[in-house]
């Protein structure tokens, strides 16, 4: 069925010629969280650049999907600042920073359970449809041709994902390696410029474990994705970041390239258990 | 300024009753997830059976004694809602465990239909009346301090008091038995209770069976006070705001939210209802309720709800 | 052996995004069109009209509507009757009080009240969830209950709310007859259906479904909360505003509040549950079993000889629904339109095992 796309995922390799590291995208300045008296994340500031794959590492509990939830605007921190772009960020809700081209995926999956796998990735379009209610009670015309031109997009990413023969089923009835998948499908749908990552390779096995790291790399790579991962695979983060930032109890211990992160003292210590 | 107190004082006692029922609610949503739509169905039943049975004990047995007739027929209708309840859970709670809770409510409102239809095919759909010697004269009380003292319906005085003795009662035994903290310990995590050794089957059995008492008192007070009949069923609908107001996981909310809407009720209806034509006591606990939760939306008493992502 | 797609193959995007992609099922549903508009009215009777078809058809068109709400976009209501009657009330205004307004205006305005009104009690859905909007609603069905019996000018100051209507015609043929009643709710819940699916199946209804799943992760990929639901509370009002108006004017002629009472909001939500959560089949195939299933049961004692009272009749009929809600929440929560679905997957192997 349907596999006449491939030669546009062609070209998009061809474009996107070579990774290179770019200005920063995003700056968070002094972020501190917390939820009535706990405190989720104190001080913390660190950058990302375009076109890198920044990881954040941690045990669990140190903060790492609360850093992600700051930065697509779930949680409001009570304290810092927030740059993107070169343009201090006001309160935003999600929906905000997913117009400004954040996109995510979670670590628990959240995907849509009731809908197929082909609707999933379609709600991914969503902000880049535009016709209105009236159009859609209608089905005819602009609606119908903007649905189509956008599914032709999304059976590109279908391809991509190499998940052709799921398309039609519901995301519930998938095992949990596919729905990862899924959900990576959904968050590329939107073309995001920065890309969220929140443990997509947990609970997977070595075979799963490599092909979602060739989709991240090829995103990075065919697309010039900026990528956040948090992952605890210490050999895939280590292979596939740029830079990592290590967080423990909220705070940050560690900043740097891969090589600098690994001999870092105190992340030794908080990987090894000795007493603070 | 008299005049005024005895509506507060009105408006407190029909309170307490709503308490009494938006207790039954709090219970079971707070040990099994379940907001219960079917309360005011089982208010009707319980009031029913106790209705019906106090008149055919004594023929049965051939005895004439009031007394023990109410009493023999309080036992009988309280071992009534245990059934009730084992049935429920058997039946339809322990099939939808982890299921969202607006189908738990759906369910409940199924269990409702379910019991207004056998209640009135066991018992008959005529009105029936409780009697169980509550005091029907009035009573003027603090006329030392008014001139003329205050009238206050003595039924409602002594139904208040028993009211508040439940609350009370039960609320102590939430707080303070192995038995209310299991049930506090199933509320939290049904699984992780489950896995300490709590069997969740008889604690939903027991908490649906306590929920089933309160019906039981609550439809004996307003049945001996209205007569027993379909429109008891929808004393529960009154109880909804209550619960909202108060917080659905909190025994004081129910209280004093009870309370709340009691009074407001009564003296909305007096002060306010002439500017809206009146029968404004229908909607005005609903919209206070609502107005209220736009605020705060856990209610007064409620835990605060965090999305975690 | 029929029922096969076998060789049924999608050369373009637009042929797989049919309504029915599948050969057979337009077929059936084309010949179930011209039954419905064709052979019953040359061969129903005015009872068949009166008290089973009109009724069902505009019960399901309200359940059609209290299904966008519910099913697909996850937003309890039991507010419903309320919508209604804003529906009903609200183009019987327009009626009266508008010299030469035909009855499809009066109809689509009345629509409009409700969506007025439907929309304002979606406003606290932004902030409350579950069970408390639950409440919300609730709240609307009594103060709108309360408003048309004491509020004089929603009733032109009839006594205790009731009003009626006569003389309706649609471009200037009368809609007197059952026949002609039954022809113009059907013409209106086709449009409405149709209309319903289009939503559901484009990218508006995917927004309602995503916050109906996980509101959450919808509002990370782009959805705004606000808009999906309040989109949702409008359209499903609108559409259960226009059963109203048919309601009231079609079916009844004359009524008054305790038309939409809190019963009727509980009958449409249970129609909602038996016929199938998130389908717009589902909405006929409920509505088809709550009208239905009381007309049976009033016969069969008959038929075996057993007299049963109305009163019996009517509790049996209260007992049996409330079981059937729970059967179908614990056994088949997506209703009869899933088993409809099980039973055409199972047809297209049917009589192979694979």
């Amino acid at each position: 069925m349907m596999m006449n796309d491939m030669p546009q995922v062609a070209q998009a390799q061809e474009q996107a010629s070579a990774r290179r590291i770019g200005d920063v995208v995003l700056d968070l300045q002094n972020i501190s969280l917390s939820f009535g008296g706990v405190k989720a994340l104190t001080n913390i500031s660190f950058d990302v650049r375009e076109h890198e794959i920044r990881s954040i590492i941690g045990p669990n509990g140190a903060g790492k999907s609360s850093m992600l939830n700051v930065i697509n605007g779930v949680y409001h921190p009570q304290e810092g600042r927030i740059l993107f772009r070169g343009e201090p960020r006001q309160r935003m809700e999600p929906h905000m920073a997913a117009a400004q081209g954040i996109a995510r995926t979670f670590q628990n999956i959240a995907l849509f359970k009731g809908m197929s796998v082909l609707d999933n990735i379609m709600t991914g379009r969503n902000l880049k449809m535009k016709c209105g209610l009236l159009a859609h009670a209608l089905y005819w015309g602009r609606a119908q041709k903007e649905e189509i031109e956008h599914r032709v997009k999304v059976e590109e990413i279908i391809d991509f994902l190499e998940i052709q023969d799921i398309r039609k089923t519901p995301v519930g009835a998938l095992p949990y390696g596919l729905q990862k998948r899924v959900e990576l499908g959904r968050a590329l749908a939107a073309e995001p410029n920065l890309l969220l990552l929140d443990e997509p390779m947990a609970g997977m096995n070595v075979e799963e474990k490599q092909d979602m790291c060739r989709f991240i790399l090829d995103v990075n790579d065919q697309f010039g994705t900026t990528i956040v991962l948090i992952e605890h695979d210490m050999g895939v983060v280590m292979d596939i970041s740029d830079r990592v930032v290590v967080l423990d109890y909220g705070k940050k211990i560690g900043d740097g390239v891969p090589d600098e992160v690994r001999s870092n003292e105190d992340v030794i210590r908080a990987y090894l258990g000795t007493s603070h | 300024m008299g005049f005024f107190l005895e509506t507060l004082f009105g408006g407190l006692m029909a309170g307490m009753l709503y308490s009494l029922i938006a207790l039954g609610f709090v219970l079971i949503y707070k040990a099994s997830g379940v907001f219960n739509f079917a309360q005011g169905a089982m208010v009707l039943f319980a009031a029913l059976a106790m209705a019906r049975f106090a008149e055919w004990i004594p023929k049965w047995l051939g005895f004439d004694n009031l007394v023990v007739a109410n009493l023999l027929a309080f036992v009988v209708a309280m071992a009534l809602m245990v059934v009730l309840a084992w049935v429920i859970e058997r039946l339809c709670l322990s099939k939808l465990v982890n299921q969202e809770g607006i189908t738990l409510l759906m369910a409940t409102l199924g269990i409702s239909y379910f019991l207004d239809g056998l209640g009135q095919t066991l018992f008959g759909n005529d009105i029936y009346s409780i009697n169980v010697g509550m005091p029907k004269e009035p009573a003027m009380i603090l006329e030392g301090m008014f001139e003329g003292g205050l009238l206050i319906s003595k039924e409602d005085l002594v139904a208040a008091i028993i009211s508040a003795a439940l609350v009370l009662a039960l609320a102590l035994f939430f707080q303070k038995t192995a038995t209310g903290r299991a049930l506090r310990a199933v509320a939290d995590d049904h699984q992780a209770a489950q896995s300490i050794g709590i069997p969740l089957n008889r604690i939903w059995v027991i908490v649906w069976s306590v929920a089933g008492f309160a019906a039981l008192v609550a439809g004996i007070i307003w049945g001996s006070k209205l007569g027993v009949q379909f429109s008891l069923s929808l004393v529960a609908l009154k109880a909804l705001p209550v619960v909202i107001l108060g917080g659905l996981t909190s025994v004081p909310g129910a209280i004093l939210g009870g309370l709340i809407i009691g009074v407001g009720e009564k003296l909305s209806e007096i002060y306010l209802g002439s500017f809206f034509g009146g029968g404004i006591e229908i909607w005005f606990a609903y919209v206070l309720a609502l107005g209220f939760l736009l605020v705060r939306p856990q209610g007064l008493f409620g835990e605060k709800i965090i999305d975690r992502v | 052996m029929l029922y096969r797609e076998n060789g049924q193959f999608k050369t373009s995007y637009v042929a797989d995004q049919q309504i029915f992609p599948i050969a057979q099922d337009r077929i059936a549903i084309g010949l179930l069109l011209l039954v419905a508009f064709v052979v019953m009215p040359l061969a129903g009777s005015e009872y068949l009209f009166r008290a089973v078809l009109i009724p069902f058809l505009i019960l399901a068109l309200a359940a059609l509507g209290l299904n966008i709400l519910v099913g697909y976009c996850g937003q309890i209501s039991l507010g419903t009757g309320a919508f209604m009657a804003v529906g009903a009330y609200g183009a019987y205004n327009f009626l009266v009080r508008i010299d030469g307004m035909p009855l499809i205006g009066a109809m689509l305005l009345g629509g409009l009240s409700a969506t007025v009104v439907g929309v304002l009690f979606g406003v606290p859905s932004l902030r409350i969830k579950g069970l408390y909007l639950a409440v919300a609603t609730l709240a609307a069905q009594f103060f709108t209950d309360w408003a048309f019996l004491r509020v004089g000018w929603f009733t032109n100051n009839s006594t205790s709310g009731s009003v009626s209507v006569a003389g309706l015609n649609v471009f200037g043929l009368p809609i007197e007859s059952p026949v002609a009643k039954y022809l113009f709710c059907l013409s209106v819940v086709c449009v409405f259906a149709l209309a319903a699916k289009n939503l559901t199946r484009s990218a508006t209804g995917r927004q309602w479904m995503a916050i109906r799943d996980m509101d959450v992760a919808a509002a990370v990929i782009g959805i705004r909360p606000v808009y999906a639901k309040l989109t949702a509370f409008a359209v499903s009002s609108f559409i259960v505003g226009v059963a109203g108006v048919l309601w009231a004017f079609v079916h009844l002629g004359a009524w008054e509040p305790a038309a939409f009472s809190i019963d009727r909001s509980f009958q449409l939500l249970f129609m909602v549950i038996i016929g199938g959560l998130g389908s717009i089949m589902g909405a006929f195939f409920g509505a088809a079993f709550i009208v239905i299933l009381p007309i049976i049961l009033d016969q069969v004692p008959h038929w075996f000889g057993i007299p049963l009272s109305t009163a019996t009749t009517s509790h049996l009929v209260h007992m049996i629904f409330g079981a059937l809600i729970v059967f179908f929440l614990i056994a088949e929560p997506h209703g009869l339109a899933k088993l409809w679905s099980i039973g055409k997957q199972k047809l297209r192997l049917w009589p192979f095992p694979h």
